[in-house]
């Protein structure tokens, strides 16, 4: 990982929600390393953090959400603390968004090819019949059908699956570093999530655009991910090259979540279960966040935080059983 | 999205804000509405103790003391017949809150059984409770008040009865349009699917999930009623002399507007004041309650 | 699952039609063909999945099915009972004998009612009327799901998504039902409970002999918990049989495509040169002619455009497909 330029580099990121009830660390010293022309999967249940994340390095959050400590660096810049209107600038020029529900992202009163179109005249000076051609274009590399007709329609004329092509094309517009992809194929239907699956990949290998692909699902992650972090209770759990997380997880959690999925390929009795719930983030164990539900759990995980340990090149993990490895985040 | 993400880490922390939580979120982002709150909660003492609270009786009449000044020992002043104005507009509160009360909550009462019907049963009901819903609104509400004022004559009760009578329609569309999103709600499809009554669906399922709805409502729709009431004793039609209504004295001090003005403008600043009140209160909590409502 | 002698069917349904009228337009009335002509039959006991993608009328048939929509035309049989036409008076005791889950655990249990309230009402709806007994029942139930007992008086929103699934659970128990459609009760669910209510699920199913008729998209989880699977797609049904048989040779288009769309939690499988579907689903309200698949289907011929599959039976199942593939 570290040979390769990192083009979004995020360290040590804390985002708290100040709640009525008090501060919830609800994204607790994340580092991701996001290199160039990459894909990285954000992984987790619901609550884990993953959009909090998202939305820190969108620099989106409002209160009751703030970015309490660490950096976030774009490209050699540091943009954790930039002022909306710089921020403005970068977002959606240089890195952007997409959302799980489209079509909650796009203003329902003007057609979809306007709306485009505008996302590019925002942030570059060319005359509109050029812009106007450039959308066409972008339809087209997004796959959408009969572009010329479509960039009249509404975007409830358009079928989700459409419409996050839409999305797409909208974020693609100004060729950003990186794009931040929240749940994107999860409110579609398994076919026309592969449709989009697949476009992303095409994207990302085609202009180098790098992905953090936020995600409950497994699947998706082994799909297109070429680097995964799994996240559990704000922290990362372990980080790892997909084939290696996939081929020997080492975290309980991160096993347990793999063998509850139910297989296609085989038949089984009963389904393999993590116990228990999700821990409540104002009360969170003293130790390690997964101690209350992990099978293999000593006393020390009751009592001491495990650091991230390397287990073998790239792969750390958050646990005491791999505490011989060389610790990656530091105290 | 940072409602989404702030959905999902309440409901992970546990629990929903209680009414206390709601009370501090209340506190903390809206100073205006929290101080309209304690304002309308003396006013209410004020009006509950009155007779120890205020200085004089509100009746005694003293003609040597007639029109003075507001001094010492009557803060606002005396009116023509030489009783404490200080003293008539505490009486006065007892009146105004009444009035914003008990009619309010009557014509709420009967808006709510009306909307509840309209939008479970549809339909024909529907239409019909609509469409009369809809010429009470259309039909200035004062001018119907003092309809119904005019045939049965002034007094407090009458008072009551018109503006019970008038104000229903605003509530019964409300609750008619979140009864309609309510019905296609799966809890309300769980309880048909076990064969729960409709009654019972209407009043138990339907009708405790409006309720945040009605509180922000009940505290919209309390000025409105204070105000038509101080309307209409302003004509000469509601409350009747000696009742110390803050609209009748109002009018009383019209005369001596130039002279002796404290004795029009201290009724109307309590008017203005109790339905200000209200009404921060009410955007308040329509903040924290109801986003709902807000959208509208 | 392995059982060879003929089952006793316990729900029939005779060419279910389910429109959803939307208003004119040029002066002729237009109408949503949710479910279209669906003839099914559930056994006693099993497992029947209902799979399709959103708009193939898997809910709406399943809403049909315990009449909380009134099918535009067909019949329904229950133990052999034609209950399409009962009034409510005389459907209340088939009511008791089927219940269903619902897929969003927030929108399905009243947030302004108490677990033992919402466990309760079915009970105090058909007649259980004495308190204490009903007290015992419900806390009872609550054991059997797995929700402590000292939560009796507790709220939907002090309870987390799956624990919420759970107390829906033992709502459409307590009547001791014979059938429970289950309208994807684990989709909105993250992974590591879903396999807990799964597991809930089938050991229910066991204990109480339960007919589960398991509405999903999710094909893995079909997998697990169904004996036999019926495919949907447009409102109709493409295809049906057992799981393991369907699974592993499917014989319809869809049905392959549906298979080779899931991703898979394995990045050795992934699926960059595998053949994936085209298109978007065809609008609802114009379906297409012949077989509602044929624009989207790779293999469609002329006759696919023109006619209506009909049912054929290849080995034991069910499939609607003119060129079905080859076992």
């Amino acid at each position: 990982m570290c040979t390769q330029t990192l083009v979004l580099d995020i360290r040590n990121l804390k985002s708290h929600f100040f709640t009525a009830k008090g501060e919830v660390p609800a994204v607790d010293g994340v580092s991701i390393q996001v290199p160039a022309g990459k894909i990285i999967g954000l992984v987790g249940e619901s609550g884990c953090g993953k959009s909090m994340t998202a939305m820190s390095i969108m620099g989106l959050l409002r209160y009751p959400g703030k970015i309490v400590d660490g950096t976030i660096t774009l490209d050699g810049r540091d943009i954790t603390h930039l002022r909306p209107k710089e921020l403005a600038k970068i977002r959606g020029n240089e890195i952007s968004m997409i959302f799980q529900e489209p079509m909650t992202s796009l203003n329902p009163v003007y057609p979809v090819g306007r709306q485009v179109q505008e996302a590019i005249l925002l942030h570059q000076k060319i005359p509109k019949e050029e812009a106007k051609k450039r959308v066409l274009e972008i339809f087209r590399a997004v796959g959408i059908p009969e572009p010329e007709k479509r960039y009249h329609s509404y975007p409830h004329q358009l079928s989700g699956g459409l419409r996050q092509r839409v999305m797409i094309g909208m974020a693609m517009v100004c060729r950003p570093k990186v794009m931040v992809a929240d749940e994107p194929t999860t409110a579609l239907d398994v076919t026309i999530e592969a449709q989009i699956l697949r476009l992303m990949k095409q994207l990302c290998d085609e202009q180098g655009t790098s992905i953090i692909l936020i995600t409950h699902n497994l699947g998706v992650v082994a799909e297109i991910c070429d680097y995964v972090y799994v996240m559990y209770a704000g922290k990362v759990m372990e980080q790892a090259e997909t084939f290696s997380l996939f081929e020997q997880a080492c975290h309980p959690y991160t096993q347990g979540l793999l063998q509850s999925i139910p297989k296609l390929d085989e038949k089984v009795e009963w389904l393999h279960t993590i116990k228990g719930v999700v821990p409540n983030l104002l009360h969170l164990p003293k130790g390690c966040s997964f101690c209350t539900r992990c099978s293999q759990a000593g006393r020390r995980c009751f009592e001491e935080q495990p650091g991230l340990y390397e287990t073998i090149q790239g792969h750390g993990v958050r646990c005491f059983q791999y505490e011989s490895g060389v610790r990656l985040d530091g105290e | 999205m940072n409602d989404k993400i702030e959905k999902n880490i309440s409901s992970q922390i546990g629990e929903e804000d209680t009414w206390l939580d709601k009370g501090k979120t209340l506190v903390r982002q809206n100073k205006i509405a929290a101080f309209s709150a304690l304002v309308i909660l003396l006013i209410l003492l004020a009006a509950i103790f009155a007779p120890l609270v205020a200085p004089y009786d509100h009746l005694e009449q003293s003609l040597a003391d007639r029109l003075k000044d507001p001094s010492a020992a009557h803060w606002l002043g005396t009116d023509e017949l030489g009783r404490d104005v200080l003293s008539r507009i505490i009486f006065g509160a007892r009146i105004s809150l009444t009035i914003g009360l008990v009619p309010t909550l009557i014509s709420m009462a009967i808006g709510t059984v009306l909307g509840l019907c309209a939008g479970f049963y549809g339909g024909k009901t529907d239409f019909i409770i609509m469409r009369l819903a809809d010429v009470m609104l259309a039909f200035p509400s004062l001018l119907l008040a003092m309809v119904v004022m005019y045939t049965m004559g002034g007094g407090l009760v009458n008072i009551f009865i018109a503006l019970s009578l008038v104000n229903w329609a605003g509530t019964a569309r409300i609750v008619r349009s979140q009864t309609l999103s309510l019905k296609e709600k799966e809890f309300v499809e769980a309880a048909r699917s076990m064969g729960v009554g409709k009654w019972t669906i209407m009043f138990r399922h339907i009708l405790p999930n409006c309720l945040p709805s009605l509180i922000v409502l009940f505290t919209l729709n309390i000025p409105a009623a204070i105000l038509s009431e101080a309307s209409l004793s302003f004509l000469g039609i509601g409350a009747q002399p000696p009742s110390p209504s803050w609209g009748l004295m109002a009018v009383r001090g019209k005369k001596y507007l130039f002279s002796e003005p404290w004795l029009s403008i201290a009724p109307s600043a309590a008017i203005m004041v109790v339905v200000l009140a209200f009404n921060f209160l009410g955007d308040g909590l329509r903040d924290i309650l109801d986003p709902y409502l807000k959208e509208q | 699952m392995e059982n060879k002698n003929p089952k006793k069917i316990l729900l029939e349904a005779r060419n279910l039609v389910k429109e959803f009228p939307i208003g004119k337009s040029k002066g002729r009335l237009q109408a949503v063909h949710a479910v279209t002509d669906v003839s099914l039959s559930l056994y006693e006991g099993e497992t029947l999945a209902l799979v399709g993608e959103s708009g193939c009328g898997k809910s709406t048939l399943g809403r049909l099915l315990i009449r909380l929509l009134e099918p535009t035309s067909g019949q329904i049989l229950f133990d052999g009972e034609d209950i399409t036409s009962l009034d409510e008076a005389a459907f209340s005791c088939y009511r008791k004998q089927m219940q269903i889950i619902f897929q969003d655990p927030y929108a399905s249990l009243n947030p302004r009612m108490s677990v033992k309230k919402i466990i309760g009402e079915p009970l105090s709806t058909h007649g259980m009327k004495n308190k204490k007994e009903r007290e015992a029942r419900v806390k009872a139930l609550m054991k059997e799901v797995g929700i402590a007992e000292e939560f009796y008086n507790r709220y939907p929103h002090q309870f987390s998504g799956g624990q919420r699934q759970r107390i829906g659970i033992a709502r459409a128990i307590a009547l001791n039902p014979k059938l429970i459609i289950c309208d994807e009760p684990v989709s909105a669910l993250d992974v590591s409970i879903q396999s807990q209510v799964l597991n809930l699920l089938k050991g229910l199913q066991m204990r109480y002999g339960l007919t589960y008729l398991f509405i999903s998209h999710d094909l893995s989880v079909v997998k697990f918990i169904a004996d036999r699977v019926c495919v949907m797609f447009l409102g109709n049904i493409c295809e049906v049989g057992d799981t393991e048989e369907l699974y592993q040779h499917p014989l319809h288009p869809y049905t392959r495509f549906l298979l080779n769309a899931i991703p898979k939690a394995d990045p050795r499988l992934r699926s960059q040169d595998k053949e994936l579907l085209a298109g978007e689903l065809p609008s609802p309200v114009h379906p297409p002619s012949g077989c509602r698949f044929h624009t989207r289907c790779p293999y469609a011929k002329g006759l696919c455009r023109q006619k209506v599959p009909e049912s054929r039976q290849i080995g034991g199942r069910q499939v609607f497909c003119h060129f079905p593939l080859e076992g």
